[in-house]
């Protein structure tokens, strides 16, 4: 079944279609469930549908439309969730063993204002074992495939959430991000993704990775719909100490203010031959574009950039190593048959950790062990200031930096498993951006000249400067449309 | 830099992960490229550099106030226990 005209409509002209009762969230919600039915055998991007609450929510939101009640633009809209997300009654895993069969007695604070905009939830999404990987090969349930070609990954960590939106079975959706994991998977299925400054989205009810990177944003086929969601989520919650107070603007008011009189900085190190030629070429394009339209192009340095993979595997690890300990088999999810309560927690976690958690486990105790913290994880906390400080600098002459998301464009299942290293430095252009709390967004640059595969244009942002990111963002997509629809699941 | 089994034994013992001898050994391997590759910042002078302890400027995240607000009820906090006994989690025994 290949994807209807209604499901082919962006979030935001599905919301106006709902706005003006041409179709009703029911109609749309049977659909999307149809399309997930009819797709996910082949394309692994669900862990779990919730059919039933979906479609109680779809004839709510119908009766309020009816009523001239509507709650927020989302109302009614079908969008779906990473599994990283607690939500209230609904088994939320992150992807990891341990937490199989987890029920969450309370719902996060995104779930909560989603379900408060009138969205209809429809389900849960695969992804890399506690947003650990760039291929969403690391989930304990099975990989998810990438829409374009079902031979190849999605990315990752958030890589049903970017596959789900492509292969048009939600509107929209959310995912998490904490070296990339929402920027590479959009930009490898070509979907927008936005990851926001740090502190932009509370973190309240989403299961901890590496708390000083990991950050909430959503994924869309539009730059318009990314800033919809992003607008339904954003803002100050007090269950969450790292949540900003700063008003949240109308990400929709300056959207369509075009590229003309924006300075876009082009880091000379994200241009040195690490990328393969036809990402190089399309980001080149679109940085061509740019210029046409009226934006100035200025060469900036980030002289840090190389140092940023390996200041992020201390500091995430570390961090993760610490968060995951509370996965023990004592209060909630796995627990492991052992006669005496030490041994119950080695069984446990060796049975309900995969290899990836494991060996981020494993590397951040040691990074924290005593004799080692300051050689390691303090020595890499100082890094991060020296990125945050070329950022900084850059910022004085520009309003945006740009450049690839991602070295290549979306790779083979098993291609990189072998070896972790290899599979770390996909991150390598998306990883400064979460250590220096800064927001980032990936925005369709077209499709790779040979293999006909999408490539992401990176553009990084001054803090909680998401408006000029978007707004940039949607310059491009003007002028190239936002992806095609992909054509690997039919 | 080469991790040791012996090395891998001990921090696998300080984050309670019971592994398997090829599982150790393999892990080894992986952490000690890892390592490596991440002595790369050894080249950097970090010399007066304050460590980034926070990533949002101070005065960005308001405290709230110190007050007492419904929490879970003993039965929501223990429905995923593995094992309870009354309103107690139940281990297992941790002296022989």
């Amino acid at each position: 079944m290949s994807a209807s005209p209604l499901l082919d409509r962006s979030l935001t002209d599905l919301s106006a279609a709902l706005s003006r009762r041409e179709v009703s969230s029911e109609e749309t919600t049977r659909a999307v469930l149809a399309r997930i039915e009819a797709t996910d055998g082949r394309l692994g991007a669900f862990l779990r549908v919730s059919a039933g609450l979906a479609l109680d929510a779809a004839r709510a939101s119908d009766v309020r439309r009816a009523r001239g009640e509507a709650r927020s633009p989302l109302d009614g809209v079908p969008i779906a969730l990473k599994d990283i997300f607690l939500t209230k009654g609904v088994e939320t895993t992150a992807g990891s063993r341990i937490l199989e069969g987890f029920i969450p007695p309370f719902d996060a604070t995104v779930v909560e204002r989603l379900l408060g905009a009138g969205a209809v939830v429809v389900g849960k999404l695969n992804m890399d074992e506690f947003a650990m990987g760039s291929s969403n090969e690391n989930s304990a349930f099975g990989p998810c495939r990438n829409p374009w070609d079902l031979s190849r990954t999605p990315g990752g960590s958030s890589g049903g959430s970017a596959a789900a939106v492509s292969a048009r079975q939600v509107f929209g959706a959310f995912g998490t991000d904490t070296g990339g994991s929402i920027r590479q998977p959009a930009s490898l299925c070509g979907v927008v993704g936005l990851k926001p400054t740090y502190g932009r989205v509370s973190r309240y009810g989403v299961i901890a990775f590496a708390s000083s990177l990991d950050q909430v944003g959503p994924l869309g086929r539009t730059v318009a719909d990314a800033a919809v969601l992003l607008g339904a989520v954003a803002g100050h919650d007090p269950r969450d100490q790292t949540s900003s107070a700063r008003p949240v603007p109308d990400y929709l008011a300056g959207l369509e203010d075009g590229a003309r009189g924006l300075r876009i900085g082009v880091p000379r190190e994200w241009f040195q031959g690490g990328s393969e030629a036809g990402v190089e070429r399309r980001v080149r394009e679109a940085l061509a574009t740019y210029e046409r339209l009226g934006a100035t192009l200025v060469d900036v340095e980030l002289p840090h950039s190389r140092y940023g993979v390996a200041a992020y595997y201390l500091v995430a690890p570390a961090e993760a190593s610490s968060n995951l300990a509370r996965y023990d088999g004592v209060r909630f999810g796995l627990r492991a048959p052992a006669r005496a309560l030490s041994d119950m927690y080695g069984e446990t976690r060796d049975a309900g950790f995969g290899a990836e958690p494991k060996r981020r486990i494993m590397l951040g105790t040691y990074a924290l062990s005593a004799g080692y913290y300051d050689a390691y994880y303090l020595r890499a906390q100082k890094v991060r200031t020296l990125v945050r400080r070329d950022f900084d600098r850059a910022f004085e002459r520009c309003d945006v930096v740009a450049g690839p998301v991602s070295p290549t464009v979306a790779f083979r299942l098993g291609e990189k498993v072998a070896d972790p290293l290899q599979m770390y430095l996909a991150d390598v252009y998306t990883i400064a951006c979460n250590l220096a709390a800064l927001p980032g967004l990936s925005v369709p640059a077209g499709l790779h000249p040979e293999l006909g595969l999408p490539v992401g244009l990176q553009l990084v942002g001054r803090p909680f400067d998401e408006p000029t990111l978007l707004r940039a963002a949607r310059a491009l997509e003007r002028e190239l449309g936002p992806s095609p629809a992909p054509g690997g699941v039919g | 830099m080469a991790l040791s089994p012996e090395e891998v034994r001990r921090i696998a013992t300080l984050a309670r992960l019971r592994l398997l001898p090829p599982e150790e050994a393999r892990l080894a391997a992986e952490l000690s490229s890892i390592l490596d590759y991440v002595r790369l910042l050894e080249e950097l002078d970090v010399t007066g550099v304050e460590p980034m302890t926070h990533a949002l400027a101070s005065g960005e995240t308001p405290w709230r106030q110190d007050e007492v607000l419904p929490g879970l009820s003993p039965d929501e906090a223990l429905a995923n226990a593995p094992a309870r006994d009354g309103t107690c989690f139940q281990v297992p025994r941790i002296i022989e």
